[in-house]
Formats: C-alpha cells, structure tokens, sequence
C-alpha cells in the first residue's frame, strides 16, 4: 500500500497509545478504540479462564463411569450450563469483534477512531454490567438449563436463577448491538480517502458482515430473552403448553438468532485468517471479491436455516426438507474462502510463525467442523446424530477449532502493533502444538461416541463408552497446558518482550504502516491510499 | 433541515472531517439503533399473529374487555407528543430555545399522561383478574406447579360476588364480557401478549420521556441550537418510533377482535 508516508521513523516509543494518559482512571475512562479493544481483551481472557475450569471439571468428572462421580448429577448440569453460556455469550461472540476488531478496524480503515467512541466505551461497560448479572445466578440461584434455556424446563420447572442468567445475556446483547452498530457506520462513514468499498481489508469485509448479523438477529434474541423472563416472573405461557404456549415457538425464536450467531462467531475468525494467510504467504490474496462477498452471502444464508436445529422437534417434514438443503448452500460461499486461502499459499513464500500456525490450524479444523455440519443437515443422519457427541464434537471443531484458533493468531499476530514489543515465537509454537494436539484428542473421539450413540448433557454414561472418554479427558488437559503456555507467552511478550519494529511482518494494511505502537489518533497525518489492500506482488 | 452549518459556536468531535460529516454518521446510527428496536417489536408482533390464528375466539374475547376508549385517547396523546416533538426539533434548529423548550416540556407532559392512563388500565385489570396466566389464579400454589385446571381463577371469584363487582366498578355488560372470556379455554393468553407488548411499550414510553427531559436541559442551557442539534433530532426519531409502534399495538388489541 502507497501510504507510507506516515510512518514515524524516528523513536515509536516517544509517544503512543499506551502511554497518552497514565494510570487506571485513564484507562477506564479512555474513548480511544486501542484501550478499549485491549480491555476487551482482558475481560474475554479472565471469562475464557473461568469458562475453562467448568470444562475441566465436566472433562475430569466423565473420566470415570458409574459410582464415586466427581460431581452431584445436579452440579454437573450446573457446570454443563455455565461452560457453555460463558464460552458462547461471553467469550466467542465478543472476542474477536469486540477485541481484535475494536483494536484493528478503525486503523485499517485508516481512521482516527471508531464513528461513536463514548458508544464503544459504553458498550463495554454494558458487557460488563450483563457478564456480572450473568455471574450473579452463579451466587444466588445456580442455573442447569443449558445454554439454550429450552422451554418448557427453563420456564415451568427450574429455579429463578434463570431470569439472571437471561437478563445477562440480554443486555450483553444489547452491548453487541451498539458494537455492531458502530463498526458499520465507521466502516460506511469514516474510511480514509482513497480507501474505496473494494480497498478495505477483508478482516473488515468479516467485520462488517458480523455486524449485519448482530444488528438483525440480536433483537430477535433480545425478546426471546424478556420473554422468557416474562414467563418466569408472570407466568404468560407463551412457551407454556400448560397455558396455550407452544415451545417449540421457543425454539423457532431461539434459532433464529442463535443460527445466525453461529456466523458471528465464525465470520470474524475467517477475516482474521484472510490477513494472516496473505500477510505470511507474501502473496496478494487470491480472489479479493470472491472472498469479501461470500461474507456478506454467508451472513444472508445464515438467517434462512435455523430450521435445521429442529429436524427432530416435530416440524413438518417439508419444513425439514426446506431447511436441510438450504443449510447446504452455506457450503458454498465457506468452501469459497478455503479454496482463495489455500490458493494463496500456493506459490507464495510461506513462513511458519506461530500466527500462520494457528492460521492453518484454523483451516485443517473449521474442515472437519464444517464437513460434519454437513453430515448434520441431512435429516435422516441427523436423526441418528441429534443430541449426541457426534453434535458435540461439530459444533466443538468449528467454535473452538475454528474461532479459537483464529483468535490466538489474530493475537499473535497484532501483537506487536498492540505492544511495541514481540512475543516469543517458540512460545507461541510450544502453545500451538499442545492446543492443536490436545483438541484433536479430545473431540475426535466424541465423532466416534456420538456415533456409537452416547447422548450430550448426560452426566454418566455405559461402561463400553470408557475408553474414548478417558482419551478426550487426556486431551482436555492438553489444551489447558496449551492455552496456559499461550497466556505466559503473552504475559512475558508484554513485560520482557523485544522490541518489535513497526511492521515485523512485512504486512500490507494500513494498520502496518503507523508505529507499533500506534500514536493516539493512530497516525500522525491521515493515510492517502491508492491501490488495494494486498499489493505483494 | 438535511445540513448544518459549522459556525464558530460548535466544535466537532476531532475524527470527523466537519460537522456535516459527523451529522451524517450519527443519523446513520440511529437509523441502525431504530431498526433493531423495531425488530425487538417484530418479534413479539409475529408471535401475536401466530396465537391469533390459533385462538381466534380468545383474542376476541379478550379484546373486547379492553376499554377501546381510554386506549383511542392515549393514541391521541401520543399523536400530538410526536407533532410537540417534531414541533421542537424546528424550533431548536431555528434557535428559538424557550419555545423548543416549552415544546419538549409538553411532549414530557404526554408522555406522563400517556401513563396515567395505562396506570387506571391496569389497575383495573388487577382488580377484575384479567391478568398474565400466574396471577390470575386465586390459589398462588397453582401457579407454582399445581394442576391449573383444578384451580379458580380471580375473575370467576369476583363473578360470583356481587359487592366486589360494584366496589370495582364493573357494570352489567362488563360482566357478560368477563364471562364470555373466561368461557374460553387457555384465556390468560391473550392477556399476556396484551401484558407483554404494553409493558414493554410502556418501558419505552418511560426511557423517552428520560430521554427528552435529557434535551430539555440542553435546550436550556443552550447545548443544542441551530449549528448542532443532533440529540434532539435523534430522541425525536426514537419518541416517533415509540409512537409508531402504539399506532400498531393500539387496533391490534383493542379494536381487532
Ligand atoms: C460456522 C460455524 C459453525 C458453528 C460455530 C456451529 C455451531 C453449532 C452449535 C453450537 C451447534 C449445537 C447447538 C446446540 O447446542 O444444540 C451446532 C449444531 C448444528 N450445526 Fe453447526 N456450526 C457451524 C457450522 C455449521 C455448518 C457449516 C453446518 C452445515 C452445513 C452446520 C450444521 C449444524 C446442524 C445441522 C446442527 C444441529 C445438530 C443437532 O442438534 O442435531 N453447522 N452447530
Ligand atoms: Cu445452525
């Protein structure tokens, strides 16, 4: 990219982001989009800890069958809920928008900040605010509904501590809104000059397309949620079938959003593949077009198939067929993306640095993820697989295979522009192959269980199922070494780290060409930008 | 009133090339924020129309217990907030303060009304039972798992006892409604739409009324005038949405039987 005139050759350290104001008021009250994205980051990661010792204690208590469980078969379901409501609405979802896009976005764009800056500081403490309501049901009213609040238990039998886990995750929702919101208008209003709707980086194509998404299902969502209250506290029997209701409308709303949220997760996780793919590969990406519209065609599709989490609910078989091939399609833009990354690669110089590690690592277990998503929606294999391990393992392949990894790469690889400094690339390969070996071992053989028919949400389980989950215990403890040997990388690239140039990658976006770190307003004059994104060669 | 001029007055904000450019992108986000609101709404009016179709004769039933006059009088109320309101909004862009000023004081002052009234709704309500599925059982251990069916409803107690029914003010034809209601299986449904959407309407109406008072004291303090007049436009186009959304919840339940 021509910009380069604003790089400041002379001493980065002088002035940056980092140390524009000093202490932690400065901090908690900072409108600049860097700090809040690296506040995001802080919050995400302590979540991500604590989502992850529920999961070590449901892996450690399926170690072993039948008598002496480590867990009451009440607490299990405890655990079981708030691993998953902690892991999906407070660590997938906000973590690469919110984080990475927080901090990537507006300098990419070549902007000085974010279109709304108090609005992005308020959605922050608004995550906040719905993550502590979300963690109160924890102290007062312990919640074993599941994630997905299924009615008509979440609303006629189990306890209240519902309503707050509810009311969290609502207004959590309302904070992914106003992020969303933001980054649209941002990326429509404030892009540098010269920096065309056909420039922008595809991370922001990923971001933008995100955005839509959570701007159109969110709500949908938002009702779901008081409705549930609304149950709860008076009783209105909507979900109710004791009063007229119907839960499978529950159902049918729940998707609807939570389908499309599958795509909130993912989408931005393949906007920062996108970068790392071209950026370590030293080659323009392939198919620019082909690669940003199919976001955008992803987030359309992705509201037409809720249907297919309800094969086995009771819909009409019509329905089902409907949903089943309409699911099918959104292979096709997601196929798109593989074919243009692996394209790139070929030919380029490829070099093996802990990001583009976690780069191929994405791509080797969004495949398999995606592969079984397909198996899923055909209604006949999906009879036999609905609510077993085999859905486990699927939706474990693309979340945390996919969106995970994509998120340590993405950390990786800004890191030195977030810090000045650069993390220590052993580390994050010793990180990498643990995390990369430790998943395979533990969702693998959940496809195996699955299929010979062990159930999901069981708190034990037949004696012939022993073995494969001892091995995914195993696995279990892997990952956690790997994500600790992650977190000391960073903590140490933070502290001790060398100091990084402003462009250690070779990379081309805008967001390469300020200082590492970036200034205040992140460059010191405006970028003037005058080809694509990815001009290597 | 599409563009603003930059005057000495008012700077700004630093990452916007002028003020022009700054308009432009808050519009844009409060279109965006309104969208999702009346999304949040369309939920909640698609599951109306699919009980609707499953229980006609509930809905009927139902609607015809409300009081189609107070709620005519409240759309009125409404309607002349949202003509205050858009009253303030060119008034505030002409820099006449005191009069914008006045015009948001009375678009407060519906708003309060607008209240009132829905408190004598609802209160009365509560008093003959027509109330959300768990209040309307007379023995609360119903509500909390016993089998409904066996239970009585409120508004069948107040039916059989004449005093209550003149100390609540419940007249003659007001008690053939109750009963063609109540002779309806599954009844309470409608009530906790009708609950449900008011409710949530009502919160709205409350958080806009906040949300004027907040450019009222602007106005006052002359924050807001004709170089910068974004937050008075921008809760103007929320208390117009909030108004809209009445628009449809009004013949929706009252009139559509
Ligand atoms: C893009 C990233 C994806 C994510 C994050 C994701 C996530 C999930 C999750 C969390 C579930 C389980 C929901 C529950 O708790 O019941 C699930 C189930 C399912 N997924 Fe995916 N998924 C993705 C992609 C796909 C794709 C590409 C397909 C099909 C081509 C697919 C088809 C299905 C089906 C059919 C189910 C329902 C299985 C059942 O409950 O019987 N998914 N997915
Ligand atoms: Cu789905």
């Amino acid at each position: 990219m021509s910009s380069a005139q604003t790089k400041t050759e002379h001493g980065h350290t002088d002035h940056n982001y980092l140390n524009h104001g000093s202490g932690i008021w400065s901090w908690m009250t900072t409108l600049d989009h860097k700090r809040i994205g690296l506040m995001y980051f802080a919050t995400v990661s302590t979540l991500f800890l604590i989502g992850g010792f529920f999961a070590l204690g449901i892996r450690l208590h399926l170690a072993k069958f039948g008598a002496t469980p480590l867990l009451e078969p009440d607490t299990y379901n405890k655990f079981m809920t708030f691993h998953g409501a902690i892991m999906v609405f407070m660590v997938i979802i906000p973590g690469i928008p919110a984080f990475l896009g927080n901090f990537v976005l507006p300098i990419q764009l070549g902007a000085k900040d974010v279109a709304f800056p108090r609005l992005n500081l308020a959605s922050y403490y608004i995550f906040i605010a719905g993550a502590a309501i979300a963690a109160s049901s924890m102290i007062f009213n312990q919640v074993d509904t599941g994630w997905t609040f299924y009615t008509p238990y979440s609303t006629a039998k189990t306890s209240n501590g519902v309503i707050l886990l509810v009311l969290g995750a609502f207004t959590m929702g309302f904070s992914s809104i106003l992020t969303g919101l933001n980054f649209i208008v941002t990326t429509h209003k404030l892009r540098a000059p010269g920096m065309t709707m056909d420039r922008i980086p595809l991370m922001i194509w990923a971001l933008y397309s995100t955005s839509i998404i959570q701007i159109l299902a969110t709500p949908i969502l938002a009702i779901t949620l008081l409705l549930i209250g609304a149950e709860k506290t008076l009783g209105v029997g909507i979900f109710d079938p004791d009063l007229g209701g119907d839960p499978v409308l529950f159902q049918h709303f729940f998707w609807f959003y939570s389908h499309p949220a599958v795509y909130i997760m993912i989408l931005p996780a393949m906007g920062v593949i996108s970068e790392l793919i071209t950026a370590f590969s030293k080659k323009t990406i392939f198919g620019y077009r082909a690669i940003a519209y199919s976001s955008v065609a992803i987030a359309a599709v992705s509201f037409l198939v809720w249907g297919h989490h309800m094969f086995v609910s009771g819909q009409s078989t019509l329905a089902g067929l409907v949903f089943s091939i309409i699911t099918m399609f959104v292979g096709v833009p997601t196929a798109i993306k593989l074919f243009n990354w692996i394209s790139t690669m070929y030919r380029g110089t490829v070099t093996f640095e802990a990001p583009m590690l976690f780069a191929l690592g994405f791509m080797f277990l969004f495949t398999i993820g995606g592969l079984t998503g397909v198996f899923l929606a055909s209604t006949g294999m999906d009879v036999h697989f609905h609510d077993t391990y085999f859905v486990v393992a699927h939706f474990h392949y693309v979340m945390v295979g996919g969106t995970l990894m994509a998120l340590m790469g993405g950390i990786f690889y800004w890191f030195p522009k977030m810090f000045g400094k650069m993390t220590s690339d052993l580390g994050g390969r010793i990180s990498w192959v643990l995390i990369f070996t430790g998943f395979n071992v533990t969702f693998f053989p959940q496809f195996v269980l699955g299929a010979m028919g062990m159930p999901r949400r069981y708190f034990d389980y037949l004696p012939e199922y022993t073995n494969l989950n001892q091995i995914s215990t195993v696995g279990s403890w892997l990952i956690g070494l790997g994500f600790l040997v992650g977190l000391i990388t960073i903590i140490h690239g933070i502290l001790k780290g060398e100091k990084a140039s402003d462009n250690p990658w070779g990379a081309k976006t805008l967001e390469w060409q300020t200082s590492s770190p970036p200034p205040h307003e992140n460059f010191t004059t405006t970028p003037t930008v005058t080809a694509g994104p990815y001009d290597f060669r | 009133m599409t563009s603003v001029s930059s005057s000495s007055e008012f700077h700004h904000q630093h990452h916007f090339k002028s003020a022009d450019h700054q308009y432009a992108s808050s519009k844009q986000g409060i279109w965006l924020f309104l969208c999702t609101e009346i999304l949040m709404f369309g939920g909640l009016f698609v599951g109306y129309l699919i009980y609707h179709s499953l229980y006609p004769t509930v809905f009927k039933n139902g609607s015809e217990t409300l009081d189609w006059k107070m709620g005519a009088v409240n759309t009125v109320v409404l309607l002349i907030s949202s003509f205050t309101m858009a009253a303030a909004i060119n008034y505030v862009q002409r820099g006449l303060h005191k009069i914008a000023a006045i015009m948001l004081a009375l678009t407060i002052a519906c708003a309060g009304a607008f209240m009132v009234i829905k408190y004598f709704e609802y209160s009365h309500k509560f008093h003959v039972g027509t109330v959300p599925g768990k209040f309307s059982l007379v023995d609360p251990s119903c509500a909390a798992g016993g089998k409904r069916a066996e239970c009585e409803s409120k508004i069948s107690a107040l039916l059989k006892n004449p005093a209550e029914l003149e100390k609540n003010h419940v007249s003659a034809e007001e008690v053939t409604r109750l009963k063609a209601v109540i002779s309806q299986p599954k009844w309470e449904m409608f009530y906790g739409f009708y609950f449900v959407m008011t409710g949530l309407h009502g919160v709205h109406v409350v958080a806009g009324a906040f949300l004027i008072f907040w450019v009222f004291i602007k106005t006052l303090r002359r924050k807001v005038g004709p170089e910068y007049y974004t937050p008075v436009e921008g809760v103007g186009l929320f208390w117009h949405v909030v108004d809209l959304v009445w628009i449809y919840l009004f013949p929706l339940l009252y009139l559509v039987g």
